[in-house]
């Protein structure tokens, strides 16, 4: 199985079961997950975002060697950010990397995030878009962060060729119509963190296409359960569950 | 015992390759344990009828290995409904209950800003009727004084309450109530239970407010799957108080089970969340009318 949703390191506002990166590893073994595309909380918070991905490729190295994949965190309101995709590309290997837009205080019209996924794709890394993090009704009262607006990305895929990106913890509920116009424009993938809702995880997949799901839990953050509990509220076919549970993430990374 | 890690095991596997319940182990008895959900609607499910509505919901509840579920709400969803309507949205209720009544029991929806009405309607669905407890929703901040004479009627009928509470960061609408007006409530209701539905959705503030009232129960529908969740309540409220619930369709149930099954506590304290701790405040009123309990 593999969970392209996993955070290392600590949320801010509370200790969580798995914030220590063995503790991590051993649940994510526990729960036969094989492979683990991994953010790390610091690179949402902190603004030595180097070090922030550095930690993160020790850890995942040290802890757990081909289990967590690292996805290094992407700030381009900060200076020299080009200097820590270099980084995360060519010095820690990763395969990837993680945005937290709103986190970071932009929004997807902005010129930088345009020169991400352009300079992304000519890098061939897989680019993470996380929509939001909490329950915006719930969240601190000095960290009150809107969830990403996706509507201007369908444009700027279509400008960006070669981009691959995966959007993370979004509800489609209200909005599968942007879900099958982000599929058309170019090479788009969402996970099933946040999809709410009786048997929403099968609902997406009709709408946009099985092949374009992946299992994502938003683990330690959230009850990994939850994410698994899903795949078996939606009536998949075999083919189906395997699609959503690893075969679709393997593709995608070997693309 | 619940075998946590044969759960996780067959939670992914198809329908046809799953299990119908979770599987025993040897000559041990079945490991799955009971599931009653407190909080489920009949609202947004596809079909044109309850009858039709109550088929989609069994076949779901069956995948998922959930026993029995508390529907209340029909549809459309109405936040102040006339007692035109209370009783409409009732009805739809009864009939989905009496077309799988060994899945479903009924909770009767009031709105506390028609009182006689909300009475009435208790009296014709708990007292005279098949259901089993109340449902309040947002019509009225349920600290109002017209909640009295509702809590005295279902405490009667031992019929508990289930009250939506939401601790908004942007603030609640206008009759949306938050734990700090059900505890009012409790204060002025010692030892009738009320279910503090969410827990107002702002957990880690919600279990505090609600700790001091111990015939507040918290119930854990309809919130994100936040880790820590269950691991709080159970230490700072017990195992007793603690009540699962989904709030489906609106939320999956399983990312509402999730928080259960995945939460670091004893396995005896997972049964009482649930099923368990449900069941016993249930009983008093299910033996009344004759139900098996």
């Amino acid at each position: 199985m593999v969970d392209v949703n996993v955070n290392l390191s600590r949320w801010p506002f509370r200790r969580l079961v798995g914030d220590e990166p063995a503790d991590l590893v051993a649940g994510l073994r526990r729960r036969e997950v094989t492979q683990a595309w991994t953010g790390t909380f610091d690179g949402i918070f902190h603004k030595d975002i180097s070090s922030a991905n550095a930690r993160l490729a020790e850890d995942c190295h040290r802890h757990g060697p081909g289990l967590l994949i690292p996805f290094g965190s992407i700030n381009p309101k900060l200076p020299d950010w080009q200097e820590d995709l270099r980084r995360c590309h060519e010095a820690h290997k990763m395969p990837g990397i993680r945005l937290h837009p709103n986190y970071h205080g932009y929004d997807l019209k902005d010129r930088a995030f345009a020169d991400v996924l352009h300079l992304s794709a000519a890098r061939r890394l897989v680019v993470q878009l996380v929509v939001s993090m909490e329950d915006e009704r719930t969240q601190p009262p000095l960290t009150r962060v809107a969830a990403v607006d996706l509507a201007p990305l369908p444009d700027l895929l279509q400008s960006s060729p070669g981009a691959r990106v995966v959007i993370l913890n979004a509800d489609h509920v209200h909005n599968f119509q942007l879900s099958e116009k982000l599929l058309s424009a170019g090479d788009v993938y969402f996970d099933i963190s946040m999809v709410e809702g009786v048997g929403g995880v099968s609902h997406l997949a009709q709408k946009i296409s099985v092949q374009r799901v992946l299992f994502g839990s938003n683990y330690p953050l959230y009850y990994f359960e939850s994410a698994m509990l899903k795949v078996r509220e939606s009536a998949f076919t075999e083919a189906g569950r395997q699609a959503v549970l690893e075969e679709n993430a393997r593709r995608l990374l070997a693309a | 015992m619940l075998d946590r890690r044969t759960f996780f095991k067959h939670a992914g596997q198809s329908l046809a390759a799953m299990p119908a319940v979770w599987p025993s182990s040897g000559n041990a008895a079945p490991q799955k344990p009971l599931i009653w959900d407190v909080h489920f609607h009949l609202t947004n499910w596809p079909g044109e009828t309850p009858e039709d509505r109550m088929k989609e919901i069994v076949k779901v509840l069956d995948r998922m290995g959930v026993d029995r579920v508390m529907l209340s709400l029909g549809y459309p969803l109405l936040e102040n409904p006339s007692p035109e309507q209370l009783r409409a949205e009732n009805d739809q209720v009864l009939r989905g209950i009496r077309c799988a009544p060994d899945r479903a029991y009924g909770f009767v929806y009031l709105n506390p800003n028609y009182v006689q009405a909300s009475l009435d309607e208790l009296n014709r669905c708990v007292h005279d009727g098949p259901m089993v407890g109340v449902k309040l929703w947002v019509a009225r901040r349920c600290n109002a004084p017209e909640l009295d004479p509702i809590v005295e009627r279902a405490a009667a009928m031992k019929a508990p309450i289930l009250q939506h509470t939401w601790l908004k960061v942007g603030g609640n609408g206008p009759g949306e109530s938050t734990p700090y007006d059900l505890l009012e409530l409790a204060r002025r209701h010692p030892g009738v239970p009320l279910i503090c539905g969410h827990t107002g959705g702002d957990w880690e503030l919600g279990i505090r407010v609600i700790r001091s009232e111990k015939n507040v129960y918290s119930e854990l529908a309809g919130s994100n799957p936040t880790s820590g969740y269950v691991e709080m309540a159970v230490r700072e409220l017990g195992p007793e108080r603690i009540i699962y619930g989904s709030d489906a369709f609106g939320r999956s149930i399983a990312s509402q089970l999730g928080k259960v099954m995945g939460a670091e506590i004893p396995e005896s304290a997972r049964r009482l969340i649930l099923a368990e701790n449900l069941k016993r405040l249930l009983t008093p009123i299910l033996r009344g009318k004759g139900y098996q309990a």
